[in-house]
């Protein structure tokens, strides 16, 4: 299932939070090579964990962390402009509209239906805060991903070659993509909902019983 | 969207702290709502506001301490997604008596804030609320959203620049594409025109306009071209043709400028 989350509300839930971190490790450290920190615990986490992002989480059945990716708005300090202004020829992109999404990793034994279930929570993200975009980093591997669901993102600009290349590109708000995106991750609309619902709030009706 | 604009230049003509005050009373009558209010909250609940509630709410709010226990203020702390009222957790005995009191004071039994976050913890949210039913207060949170996203953030710059000690963020300038964006578009190509000459699609042409409109506060694309002119950012019409050397795409830019008179 799906679950937005606050950071300062992951520790709520302490296996998906640790598979999270761990799987992070997996990816940009171990196989990607990227310069992260990964502490004692094998977590990996930069300052932009501390700004207390929302986290997009897809939880395994088991609990564990299935995929993920982390959301901060550009209006604030933002991973994109701080590290990737030379990607973007000195662009420096900031809008209430635009959240920056960075972090994009899949757990080792995830499918790519999952991939495809980020995308979706990516995608209601955008219709339910009236964003524009998603500004996002991100490997080649993730890249072919996007392309495959048929969610491929507008590159703005690149450094490094073969596996060592990383980019910053753009996903723009198309409500036409959902049903596809939907399709690829085998959900329905209505459980998408349910679980955006859940994460952001109780549901109305349950609050008309409430009161 | 006339009043708007209206709205803008009071926000930008705004001298004193105090002048937000009247900026809420313009909201709350252009848009039909109970009431409009601007609550700024550091985290250790230092605050200040400006609105439409009635004094006596303010004051009460203060005496008893409500910013504890008022879960739009807890629930809003340290996100940066638009909240409404309904999706908090209300189901504390202080919240609901807090509801109670609330709603006595006219504040209304809906209502929708748009958090801001600043440095250090702190806090600012504008919220909107009113009386009505679930049904017409989703109608007016969709309808409004965008608007009152962009409101929120020009209204707290503003606040956070008249309110001594507290630095807003500078205002920044427009980067190469967002100033050729606004050129072209200040010339009078289209949007698809404009994407051609960078050689960008379309949505990526958009989020340059978004970033831009922004940087200016601006609501809408008019209004930021507009503004950039006034500021000297961008220069269109017959001085940019005549500059020497030729701006980038010029001939195309020609060559589109007579088809679209045409």
């Amino acid at each position: 299932m799906l679950r937005y989350i606050y950071a300062n509300e992951l520790s709520q839930f302490p296996v998906l939070q640790a598979s999270m971190h761990r799987d992070r490790a997996v990816q940009f450290s171990e196989r990607l090579k990227w310069a992260v920190t990964v502490d004692e615990m094998g977590w990996e986490r930069d300052e932009y964990d501390d700004m207390n992002p929302l986290y997009v989480i897809w939880a395994n059945p088991d609990g564990t962390h299935g995929g993920s990716m982390r959301f901060l708005p550009t209006t604030e300090r933002t991973m994109v402009n701080d590290h990737f202004a030379e990607l973007l020829n000195g662009e420096d992109i900031r809008s209430p509209f635009i959240w920056e999404c960075t972090r994009f990793c899949l757990g080792q034994k995830s499918t790519p239906r999952v991939a495809a279930a980020m995308m979706l929570a990516g995608g209601e993200l955008m219709r339910a805060f009236s964003l524009t975009h998603l500004l996002g980093v991100f490997d080649p591997r993730m890249v072919r991903i996007y392309s495959m669901i048929g969610a491929s993102p507008e590159i703005l600009g690149s450094a490094g070659e073969g596996r060592d290349k990383i980019s910053v590109g753009l996903w723009p708000f198309r409500a036409e993509d959902r049903v596809k995106v939907l399709r690829r991750a085998g959900l329905s609309s209505e459980i998408s909902e349910h679980w955006f619902n859940r994460s952001f709030g109780r549901s109305v009706q349950e609050l008309q019983k409430a009161a | 969207m006339l009043e708007l604009d209206q709205f803008l230049q009071a926000l930008e003509q705004a001298d004193a702290l105090e002048q937000i005050h009247d900026l809420t009373v313009g909201l709350r009558d252009q848009f039909q709502i109970d009431h409009v209010v601007y609550h700024w909250v550091s985290a250790d609940g230092e605050q200040y506001g400006f609105g439409t509630y009635d004094p006596a709410w303010a004051q009460r709010y203060s005496e008893k301490e409500y910013l504890r226990i008022d879960p739009v203020i807890v629930g809003c702390f340290q996100r940066f997604d638009p909240v409404d009222w309904k999706k908090l957790d209300w189901s504390s005995k202080a919240a609901q008596a807090f509801r109670k009191d609330a709603i006595a004071h006219g504040v209304g039994n809906q209502g929708f804030s748009i958090p801001i976050r600043g440095p250090n913890g702190q806090l600012a949210l504008l919220t909107a609320s009113h009386t009505t039913d679930d049904e017409s207060w989703a109608e007016f949170m969709e309808a409004h959203q965008r608007e009152w996203i962009l409101i929120a953030h020009y209204l707290n710059q503003k606040a956070l620049q008249l309110e001594k000690g507290r630095t807003p963020e500078p205002v920044r300038a427009l980067s190469p594409r967002e100033t050729d964006a606004l050129t072209y578009l200040g010339m009078g190509y289209s949007r698809g025109q404009v994407a051609d000459l960078l050689n960008i699609s379309e949505h990526t042409l958009r989020a340059y306009i978004e970033s831009a409109r922004f940087k200016l506060g601006a609501l809408n694309t008019t209004h930021a071209v507009a503004r950039a002119i006034t500021e000297g950012l961008i220069v269109v019409g017959g001085a940019a043709r005549a500059a020497a050397g030729g701006w980038p795409g010029r001939e195309e830019g020609d060559k589109i400028a007579k088809s679209a008179a045409g």
